[in-house]
């Protein structure tokens, strides 16, 4: 490698480039090249007879953005992806403080009761809920009924709030191992300091723990979200066909209607929202928590 | 009666004592120091004190009122870690106000001595940086001035300058006894560092294996050890082996040493390196020969060889120079400066 380190600034180092040239060229046939098709093919004429043309036309797009349908599935997937957000925000960051404090033996079976969606298959887990949930033949719903706790059953299926919560329960590992991971680098101390100084143990969870893994917090709900707006087999089971999200519509579009160009849109544009959303709110984390972290 | 009465103080993990049967008194205004190696309770029995480590038995009072019962944060007392703990979301001068905070002291207060406070360790123009943009040695100021600003009943101190480097450390030292001084705050430091625990300290608490071997002011300490640990821990000392005869009379090599009358057997005689004397060969209490004399500005340092083994020797530089490299010479010491304990067959 001597000869690379001459330092001039006239012979270029190639090294890098060789070096990071076969996961670029990976990256560019798995992820660019797909991306950049579908981009080209959401401009291409559809007719329900000839199937797709060669014509490049905006159409689709004018279609997709004026059709109070689609706005309406894709604020559905929005709020649905927010919902999920907090929920497991609002459950996984207590659940992973909890975990924090255990001890070791019990830490290792709870880790994988929080894991354990993750090892199950989306299908066979999603269909569970369904079981648990769906209809008057769920077994919650009929042994609330039994009990008479409820007179009708609680919808689930078909419904955003199953969907919610399914997608909770499928996406709480994400967050909980975001803020292990921060909680692991807070060191105790600070907590023993912050209560000689006269803080509660409640007062030291949110005034001393919380802001120290909010970065970590935060991460796990950009990585939630994103998944939680492109996911597919959940709201496919339980939310059915009435319940449609961008996923789900563009899975429709492609092999039901066999209109390409439309779930192409439809996939540009969730890609595109998904890209802005995640790239502008890590920019806000980085930027806000710059000063006293990093 | 004493301000903080700490009585039989234990502490097992599991099976291992990391402190056994600690019993201290401490006076109101007092800088004490808890001094022994890594490992021998200093830490566990402070957080004993500070309320995160429970004991296994025994009794801490802090002004007659039983400590143990209260929770940690009611204990009012103020702790720095060497890691210095500082909360690193929150500006220097929001660590230093967030204990009035707690305490209910209003906006404009809690400014007003947060800032006096960051004043008094001289970090008046850091109020607003965050901890990550400050040095070790700021870094602990403002852990200091944190833990002080709630005019703790005791400030509990965890080997707070053993991160500084040697210099600034030094520097510390004084300002914090200046600091506790003005305050009249109630002090213990944890600490292995002799050295620091002489300047700082009232009275020093020597530990070792959990126990406290001797407590006593620095220079009783220093110059009246109970125990060879003591005496070693506390400074470099010379550990000769002697004989007590069959009429109590401590003898090394036959030579008579004309102190109190002891339990015949074999005992250990330690004497520091400036309490040894030189004087003409024969004339001592032992013979020895100069190996190595080596010049330090404002002493001198021999090494001698002795028939009982090897013999440090620490002279002041008074311009005479001394005995040279080579030289036989015999070796004296006032006998009230030896401490003599019975030979420890399983030495340590
Ligand atoms: N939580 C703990 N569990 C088990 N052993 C411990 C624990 N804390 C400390 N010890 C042991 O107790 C002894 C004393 O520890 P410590 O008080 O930290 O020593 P020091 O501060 O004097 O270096 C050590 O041997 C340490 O390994
Ligand atoms: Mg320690």
């Amino acid at each position: 490698m001597s000869a690379a380190v001459s330092g001039d600034g006239r012979s270029r180092n190639w090294a890098p480039y060789l070096l990071s040239g076969p996961a670029l060229l990976l990256f560019i046939g798995v992820v660019v090249a797909p991306i950049a098709m579908t981009a080209l093919l959401s401009f291409q004429s559809w007719d329900r007879v000839k199937g797709i043309g060669d014509v490049l036309v905006l159409a689709h797009w004018r279609e997709v953005l004026s059709d109070g349908y689609f706005a309406e599935m894709f604020l559905r997937t929005l709020r649905l992806s927010v919902i999920v957000t907090v929920l497991t925000a609002v459950i996984g960051a207590p659940e992973a403080y909890i975990l924090h404090r255990m001890t070791s033996r019990w830490k290792g079976v709870c880790l994988l009761v929080i894991l354990g969606p993750l090892l199950i298959s989306v299908v066979a887990r999603t269909l569970g809920w369904a079981l648990l949930f769906g209809g008057a033949n769920g077994v919650v719903n009929q042994a609330l009924i039994k009990l008479g706790i409820i007179s009708a059953p609680l919808p689930f299926m078909f419904t955003e709030t199953g969907v919610a919560i399914a997608l909770a329960h499928v996406l709480m590992p994400f967050m909980v191992l975001a803020v292990s991971a921060s909680l692991q680098k807070v060191d105790p101390k600070i907590e023993h300091a912050a209560a000689s100084l006269g803080a509660r143990p409640a007062t030291v969870v949110f005034r001393i723990v919380l802001p120290q893994v909010m970065p970590g917090l935060l991460s796990g709900a950009i990585i939630v979200f994103a998944l939680a707006a492109s996911s597919f087999a959940t709201p496919a089971i339980i939310g059915g066909r009435r319940l449609k999200v961008a996923s789900t519509l563009i899975y429709d579009e492609f092999l039901n209607s066999l209109n390409w160009p439309l779930g192409a849109v439809i996939a540009m544009i969730l890609l595109l929202a998904l890209v802005a959303i995640v790239a502008g709110s890590n920019r806000i984390v980085e930027r806000r928590y710059a000063e006293a972290f990093s | 009666m004493s301000y903080l009465r700490i009585e039989q103080l234990t502490k097992e993990f599991g099976s291992y004592r990391a402190v056994e049967g600690l019993t201290l008194t401490i006076e109101k205004g007092e800088f004490v120091s808890l001094l022994g190696p890594s490992g021998c309770g200093k830490t566990t029995t402070l957080q004993m004190i500070a309320g995160f480590v429970e004991p296994s038995a025994g009794s801490v009072v802090l002004g007659g009122k039983d400590l143990l019962a209260v929770p940690p944060y009611k204990r009012g007392l103020g702790i720095v870690f060497q890691s210095y703990a500082l909360f690193p979301h929150m500006t220097a001068a929001e660590n230093v106000a967030f204990g009035l905070e707690m305490a209910g002291v209003g906006r404009d207060e809690r400014r007003r001595r947060a800032g006096d406070m960051l004043e008094l360790v001289g970090l008046s123009g850091f109020a607003d940086r965050f901890p990550r943009r400050m040095s070790g040695g700021q870094q602990q100021r403002v852990a200091l001035a944190r833990a002080l600003v709630i005019r703790p009943s005791i400030l509990l101190l965890d080997e707070p300058l053993s991160n500084l480097d040697a210099k600034l450390r030094e520097g510390m030292q004084v300002e914090l006894r200046q600091i506790q001084r003005q305050l009249g705050t109630t002090t213990v430091l944890v600490t292995h560092d002799q050295a620091e625990a002489m300047a700082l300290s009232d009275r020093i608490v020597v530990m070792n294996k959990g126990r406290a071997e001797q407590v006593g002011p620095p220079e009783e300490t220093y110059e009246r050890p109970a125990s060879a640990f003591v005496s070693d821990f506390l400074g470099r000392t010379n550990t000769l082996t002697a004989q007590v005869d069959g009429e109590g009379t401590v003898r090394l090599r036959g030579v008579a040493i004309p102190m109190a009358k002891l339990a015949p057997g074999p005992v250990s005689l330690s004497v520091r390196p400036e309490k040894v004397g030189f004087t003409e060969a024969g004339a001592g209490f032992v013979n020895a020969v100069v190996t190595a004399k080596v010049f330090q500005g404002t002493h001198w340092l021999y090494q001698l060889e002795t028939p009982d083994g090897a013999v440090v020797v620490i002279r002041q530089n008074d311009g005479s120079g001394g005995p040279a490299e080579g030289a036989s010479v015999g070796l004296r010491w006032a006998v009230e400066h030896c401490l003599v304990e019975p030979e420890r067959r399983s030495a340590p």
